[in-house]
């Protein structure tokens, strides 16, 4: 343990803040048990779990980074899945995270073509395809004032289409399969990258840039050495906030017609079946899909955009 | 005798050179019949309150501004020409180094954009970085460095290609005042190294008087200048010299200057 009086101090704090905790939390599920003795076990199990964690937070340091969110997404399974069997709770309206996980398991097949169909084919191509073209478009308007007056505003109109009134459009141009989703999400992708790139543009300083001056750089030299990493941190944004709009728009335009695959179709027909466990198991590959897109993204940012601030560790 | 030697030809010339801003408040008059060569291996220092021009005279010289009357050359051509010709090293209130690239990449940018071979690039990298004694931090990121280590190498980017100007624009401004007496002195040792012409621009009176064979005292609204003071002071220049009698009677007529340009307005 330290032996720093003030660190001391601020430890026996905490430690009295979880006593007071676990005191006051006892109370409330022994005043439950009289009612519901279900709940009081939920509830316990909650506190218990509370108090782990918190433990896990204050006395495994460096474990605790990857430990703590781990035991906190359990503990969210454990009671769902203490919640559906105690009230009996129909699975059409919620299906335990155990039924949803035999159903993953035995649909591995489908899942896979589905998120083939959708990810890989629909969302991944649509977000480069999406994300090129506003880079290059970044550039353009970049490079002359009446494109920045005349481009944005048809990029803000577009970007203001709802999604539900442009996906059967583009289904009717681009046909049923994949094609027509990548372009719903290069749609729904191009702006928020688009205005972020813009932003950053314009975000290096008036001084950096009269340095280029002086050392007589051209336009696209001051572009490539200096106004392309200074708008790195805004781009990223532009691409984080992108990756989760393409799967949306992915598995949004699949509901306006697509082959008898894909994750926006399997959600339509499951539901229309009553197959909610299907339908929860495409949501969890769709999220986790979404997680590991945006992580990547992130991971990317780190390495390229290292020098800025929000990113030194 | 030795310092009229030193001095050579012309290298910056303003006759009635006149710089008129217009903004949303009407015509701003930043420069007014200014007049003024800086001969080469000087080092001419610009004081004055703010809004005197000194900071737009030296841009104008950078050609970052563009004066809309008189005439003003550098090495006799247009400061657009000599600009494009690299003639001059600029250095900023801030350092205003690159955060994603190294101290040794922030120095070869401008090297980079001229088309320095890469050994060159290397060689000339290596000679600032020792001139300006940060040759241990080359891989250093900027914002690994203090304030003044920072300034150190701006400057040395701005020497790296060994321009034969350096424009200096309250490059210690931000910095301490210990951290800038060191400065000082460094560049002192730099100027008498390289035999650079120095324009410098700064608000402190011991500054300007410590550092230049000139000081070019300026007043506002319109920007212009009120007086010329030649120092007597030799190159050589210990920071203790600061408590000699010249010094001192150089600093009075600085600070008389600058109150006689006050009462004007």
């Amino acid at each position: 343990m330290s032996d720093k009086p003030a660190h001391w101090t601020m430890e026996t704090f905490a430690t009295i803040q979880t006593m007071k905790f676990v005191a006051g939390a006892g109370v409330g599920v022994a005043a439950v048990a009289f009612a519901d003795p279900g709940l009081a076990g939920i509830l316990g199990f909650w506190v218990i779990a509370c108090i782990i964690n918190v433990w896990v937070v204050r006395f495994l340091g460096d474990f605790s980074h990857w430990l703590a969110p781990v035991l906190f997404g359990a503990t969210v399974l454990l009671v769902w899945e203490m919640v559906v069997a105690v009230y009996a709770i129909s699975p059409v309206i919620l299906p335990a995270p155990s039924a949803i996980a035999a159903k993953i398991a035995t649909s591995l097949p489908i899942l896979w073509t589905d998120f083939a169909q959708t990810v890989l084919k629909g969302a991944i191509p649509g977000f480069l395809i999406g994300a090129s073209a506003a880079f290059v478009t970044a550039i353009l308007i970049d490079r002359s004032p009446f494109l920045q007056r005349g481009l944005l505003p048809i990029g803000n109109f577009v970007a203001a289409l709802p999604i539900v009134g442009l996906a059967p459009i583009l289904v009717m141009w681009f046909g049923f399969d994949w094609q027509s989703k990548a372009a719903v999400v290069v749609v729904m992708v191009f702006f928020p990258i688009l205005v972020n790139l813009v932003a950053g543009l314009q975000a290096s300083e008036r001084m950096q840039a009269d340095l280029m001056a002086t050392w007589g750089a051209s336009y696209w030299q001051a572009l490539w050495k200096l106004r392309l990493p200074a708008a790195m941190p805004f781009f990223f944004n532009g691409l984080k906030i992108a990756s989760t709009l393409a799967l949306i728009g992915a598995i949004v335009a699949e509901f306006f017609g697509s082959p008898v695959y894909g994750m926006g179709f399997r959600i339509s027909t499951e539901v229309g079946r009553l197959g909610l466990d299907m339908v929860w198991a495409t949501i969890a590959v769709a999220a986790l899909a979404g997680s590991a897109l945006y992580g990547l993204i992130t991971l990317i940012e780190r390495g390229v955009t290292f020098w800025h601030p929000s990113q030194r560790h | 005798m030795k310092d009229t030697l030193s001095v050579g030809a012309p290298v910056i010339e303003a006759k009635g050179l006149n710089l008129v801003f217009q903004t949303a408040d009407g015509p701003v008059h930043a420069l007014k019949d200014v007049n003024l060569t800086i001969n080469a291996g000087e080092f001419v220092s610009f004081i004055g309150p703010s809004g005197c021009g000194k900071t737009t005279f030296l841009r104008a010289i950078a050609a970052l501004e563009h004066p809309t009357a008189g005439t003003l050359t550098v090495n006799g051509i247009t400061p657009d020409e000599a600009r494009r010709k690299r003639a001059y090293g600029y250095v900023f209130q801030a350092a205003g180094l690159y955060p994603w690239r190294t101290i040794a990449g922030n120095i070869r940018l401008p090297l980079e954009i001229m088309g320095f071979s890469k050994p060159d690039q290397a060689e000339r990298v290596a000679r600032v970085l020792d001139l300006v004694e940060l040759s241990g931090f080359a891989n250093k990121f900027p914002w690994q460095l203090s304030g003044g280590m920072q300034q150190r190498a701006s400057i040395a980017r701005a020497l790296a290609f060994d321009a034969d100007i350096l424009l200096m624009d309250e490059p210690f401004g931000a910095l301490d005042e210990i951290v800038r007496d060191r400065l000082n002195e460094e560049l002192l040792k730099l100027w008498a190294r390289t035999g650079k012409t120095i324009g410098f621009v700064t608000h402190s009176i011991p500054e300007a008087v410590y550092l230049s064979t000139r000081i070019v005292v300026m007043s506002p609204r319109p920007g212009r200048i009120t007086d010329i003071i030649d120092s007597p002071l030799p190159r050589d220049r210990p920071l203790d010299i600061r408590d000699s009698r010249e010094f001192i009677e150089i600093a009075h007529r600085v600070r008389e200057g600058l109150r006689a340009g006050h009462q004007d307005e």
